[in-house]
């Protein structure tokens, strides 16, 4: 498929100040990301962070207020036929035409899609035991939810979206959809985006990372590097969050300590830290329920991490 | 063919369980020279984890010579691990537990006794860091 392109480094997913306005309210500003070919990428963010605008605006669903989406090198401006194809989503709410048979619906992405892949559309519907004859009102929702899936897949595309895939799915219908996922990213060098806020389960399908809330992109980057670059701190409460060896992400005060998760590097606690703190790695979880929970009014990851120890706002996250 | 685990509530990050398992049955003795490892795709699959995961692992694997890439055919372990000796096991077993019985003896719980052997061993780590 296209890993061939993507070897000469070109991202898979390039956005840039990319924003969505509706009306007066900004859905989603100032969003610049870059995803490397092959990347499974989880998005994670509140409800009405600005998840699914995103997803719309690389998908070529929704036109961008300001900004640009290119999908491995292609903008819009190179037409919306060639951004589209380039693209398979699986839309929230897996919307198909709920009158269509499933072999309907194949046919219909056959005469849509120029790389439509017929064989691998039959060959999953048989492996799945989806009824083709069937309409596709007529399926319990973890059949809609791989129908859906196999839409997306037999595009051929390689930048693969899924909003919330997992959403209304059981536990063992979730457990089938993302093992198909990642099958076919090991075999397709496949480049997956998938937002969810089911935190926990994230961590085994993706190795990068990207947290929206407030409408502006709060951490983004490959999950092993962010969590290397955090560490939980146990200090004594009366230490400034200026002592500190870089940016507080969050504090929770008790009597005499402090729990602080902190953004630096190994180095730069080394110099900085102090004997009589303790110094623990993050957990993929709690980093990103920590960036969650920043108050709006926090600086995002843009600022240059050694200039640090800049004033904050006072708002200390209490989370206990 | 041999089969990964994943505990999902170990805190460890899956990869480092990936080449944890692959070491620990060449210990045992339920992984051999010569064995083939499952393909990247399987283990995806298997495991319903992402496959960089367990490109990452074998990477790893490779790096410190446990195992290697055939190109076409697989990952295979290339080495055999010397597994402890039976009775060099037992006497460190041995005096392990009479150490654990002198804790009890002098009111540790177990607790405090796991809180200790981590602070041990971190120091122990950090002495040797200096050394180097």
């Amino acid at each position: 498929m296209t890993q061939d392109d993507a070897d000469g480094g070109v991202p898979a997913l390039r956005t840039d100040r990319l924003g969505r306005r509706y009306g007066r309210a900004w859905a989603l500003r100032d969003c610049t990301l870059e995803l490397p070919a092959g990347a499974v990428a989880a998005l994670v963010g509140p409800n009405g962070a600005g998840k699914t605008t995103l997803l719309e605006m690389i998908s070529g669903l929704l036109e961008p207020t300001e900004g640009q989406v290119s999908v491995f090198g292609e903008t819009q401006r190179a037409g919306p036929a060639q951004l589209l194809a380039l693209v398979g989503y699986v839309a929230q709410d897996h919307p198909l035409y709920r009158d269509f048979t499933v072999a309907d619906l194949f046919r219909l992405g056959r005469a849509m899609n120029p790389g439509w892949d017929q064989e691998l559309a039959a060959a999953r519907a048989e492996v799945l035991g989806i009824p083709v004859k069937r309409k596709v009102k007529s399926l319990s929702g973890g059949q809609q939810a791989q129908v859906s899936l196999t839409m997306a897949l037999a595009k051929r595309a390689p930048l693969l979206l899924l909003d919330e895939p997992l959403a209304s799915l059981d536990p063992v219908a979730r457990l089938e959809f993302m093992r198909d996922v990642m099958a076919t990213a090991a075999d397709a060098n496949l480049t997956c985006l998938i937002s969810s806020h089911v935190v926990s389960e994230l961590e085994r399908f993706c190795d990068w990372l990207i947290v929206l809330a407030h409408g502006r992109v709060q951490l983004a980057g490959s999950a092993d590097d962010l969590i290397a670059a955090h560490r939980l701190l146990t200090v004594p409460r009366a230490t400034q969050d200026a002592e500190l060896p870089g940016p507080v992400i969050q504090r929770t005060d008790s009597d005499r300590h402090s729990a602080v998760l902190v953004r630096t590097d190994p180095l730069r606690l080394a110099l900085q830290g102090h004997a009589s703190w303790q110094a623990e790695p993050v957990s993929f979880e709690q980093l990103v329920m920590a960036y969650l929970q920043r108050p709006a009014t926090a600086t995002t990851q843009d600022d240059p991490a050694p200039a640090a120890a800049r004033p904050r706002p006072s708002t200390k996250a209490v989370t206990r | 063919m041999f089969r990964f685990r994943l505990d999902g509530s170990s805190g460890v990050p899956p990869y480092l369980q990936l080449v944890h398992q692959v070491r620990q049955s060449l210990l045992l003795g339920y992984l051999r020279e010569g064995d083939r490892l499952p393909t990247v795709k399987d283990v995806a699959a298997d495991l319903v984890i992402n496959p960089n995961t367990v490109v990452k692992a074998y990477r790893q694997l490779e790096h410190e010579g446990l195992a290697g890439g055939r190109p076409g055919q697989g990952t295979f372990v290339t080495a055999t691990a010397t597994p402890v000796p039976p009775e060099v096991n037992q006497d460190l077993r041995g005096s392990l537990e009479a150490w654990l019985r002198d804790a009890g003896e002098a009111g540790l719980d177990d607790e405090a006794v796991t809180a200790l052997i981590a602070v041990a061993r971190r120091d122990l780590k950090r002495e040797r860091e200096k050394v180097r």
